[in-house]
């Protein structure tokens, strides 16, 4: 399934804060969408899941969502949101309950997704007991257990320290060699972006405009820190951004 | 401020010594046993007060006297019946009065009507006190049971309401946007996230409307009941009957803990999750 965004323009009162954008993702790809901050990168993420409605323009979903798929769009949260009075197991639980599924298949499920992100033995715990890292691992598993069409990740990263965060993105890398599945993944991290993104989307401040797509050719698997094409790239995004970044940074809250 | 260059005459240095600490305080250490010792340090002092003549009799019994006098109340077989009577009815009252609250309370913090309908009743009738509203209570309910239920239910009510949306409130809209994003039923939100996250408030609402039942129901029973540790009190401020009345006052004390006590056990069984 692919999604389309055409023409998406929204803003909060007075304050336009997405303008024009149109935009194709593509199934099996990670998109990564990169903009200075209060640019709208994450309103365009809750556009584009219908957390939101857009002012203006639509955004299509191009294509049947596999069979199997319980959740289309499926969101991962910065902040992981999980029920910290539910355990590892039940938070998974929690988004196939309304699904009529066997015990036994729901079972099946959970076991299988925390197989996959090497949860198993943190079934029982609560969201308390864990790290940071952990807690986004649990809510990616939870977000696999509903076999997503397209996952929309929220920053997910960005609330972890900086170990952690390189950890989950192999992680991340590794489960979309085996899974290729398909992302919008907002991050106001560069490098994240250049390691995770098939195509990069550099918005202009408020309000956000596609200013630049950049596609990285480089496999997934082969991009490492220390790779020169990629410093390149970030060099570049760096460059598109910099000017953006300090205007916005200047700019008044007015809200 | 005149800075000068130490000149070579400057006294020597001091030898190197630690850095002092200063981060102590503000930080209250658990002292176990220090409650339970003022209890008995308070009650030997006054007993032996009484038993030395400092305290008065007629001005104040001795915990002895007290303590005979709720054994005497004991072995006369109306303890129960007083301690029955007053049971009841804050059980009645107060489960009533909290159910009804927290229905109350939830529809308040789920629905824009409700709120904007009730929150203003709600702040109008909270401060009233409802002992000032039991004649009225007598006629509507009648001078039995009724009225003093009443009493409790609408003592026990208000402070829930308002626990209970302001719990609501206080979920984090974050996971409720987690719901919404996977789909799950408005039922299944409810149930699962707002009331879950709205329990803690709950659970601190019903100690306060507990304490607030407890005074009322003194109150109730003083106004007309024949039976009752509020009746049982009056009785014993009639008769100057200062023994009786300590016991009656040690018992309505017992029944605060032991609330308190329940409503803890009750916190720490479901919300485990927070530690």
């Amino acid at each position: 399934m692919n999604l389309q965004m055409q023409n998406i323009g929204h803003s909060y009162e007075d304050l336009q804060v997405l303008d024009g954008i149109d935009l194709h993702i593509d199934e099996g790809q990670i998109v990564c969408i990169v903009g200075p901050s209060g640019c709208g990168k994450s309103t365009l993420l809750r556009l584009i899941g219908g957390l939101e409605v857009a002012d203006s323009g639509t955004v299509l979903m191009d294509g049947e969502p596999p069979e199997s798929c319980l959740n289309p769009l499926t969101y991962v949260f910065q902040d992981f949101a999980l029920l910290p009075w539910r355990t590892v197991e039940k938070n998974i639980s929690l988004v196939l309950e309304d699904h009529p599924l066997s015990p036994a298949a729901r079972a099946t499920i959970i076991d299988d997704v925390l197989r996959r992100t090497h949860l198993s033995e943190f079934k029982d715990v609560f969201p308390r007991q864990l790290s940071g890292g952990m807690k986004q691992r649990v809510a990616i598993a939870r977000a696999l257990a509903v076999k997503p069409a397209v996952m929309l990740m929220d920053e997910p990263l960005s609330a972890l320290d900086s170990q952690t965060r390189e950890l989950l993105m192999e992680d991340l890398v590794d489960l979309w060699g085996r899974e290729r599945f398909t992302a919008v993944y907002v991050t106001h991290n560069l490098s994240e972006a250049v390691r995770l993104g098939h195509r990069i989307v550099v918005l202009s401040r408020r309000p956000g405009r596609i200013c630049e797509v950049v596609d990285i050719d480089t496999p997934l698997d082969q991009r490492d820190t220390a790779n020169p094409e990629l410093a390149q790239k970030v060099k570049i995004l760096w460059q598109l951004l910099h000017d953006e970044a300090r205007a916005a940074d200047r700019e008044l809250a007015n809200v | 401020m005149s800075e000068q260059p130490p000149s070579p005459a400057s006294p020597p240095r001091p030898t190197p010594h630690p850095v002092p600490f200063r981060g102590g305080g503000f930080n209250p250490r658990p002292l176990g046993i220090v409650g339970p010792l003022v209890f008995v340090g308070l009650i030997g002092l006054w007993e032996l007060g009484s038993q030395t003549g400092v305290i008065g009799a007629l001005f104040l019994p001795a915990p002895s006297e007290a303590f005979a006098a709720l054994n005497e109340l004991f072995q006369s077989g109306f303890l129960w019946k007083h301690l029955s009577a007053s049971l009841q009815r804050l059980a009645m009252g107060w489960s009533l009065g909290s159910l009804a609250g927290v229905l109350v309370g939830l529809s308040i913090g789920l629905f824009s009507l409700a709120r904007a309908g009730l929150v203003p009743v709600v702040s109008a009738l909270f401060p009233i006190p409802k002992i000032a509203l039991l004649p009225l209570f007598i006629i509507w309910f009648g001078i039995g049971e009724g009225s003093k239920v009443a009493t409790l239910f609408f003592g026990s009510f208000f402070p829930t309401v308002i626990a209970t949306y302001g719990g609501v409130d206080a979920v984090d809209r974050g996971l409720i946007r987690m719901g919404q994003s996977f789909n799950l039923s408005w039922l299944s939100i409810v149930r699962k996230i707002v009331l879950p996250g709205a329990l803690p408030a709950i659970l601190s609402g019903c100690r306060i409307s507990a304490s607030i039942a407890i005074i009322l129901l003194v109150a109730a029973e003083m106004i007309g009941a024949e039976f009752g540790v509020g009746a049982y009190i009056l009785l014993a401020g009639n008769l100057m009957a200062m023994d009786q009345l300590i016991a009656g006052v040690v018992l309505l004390s017992s029944m605060g803990l032991i609330v308190a006590f329940l409503i803890g056990k009750a916190e720490r069984r479901l919300l485990r999750w927070r530690r």
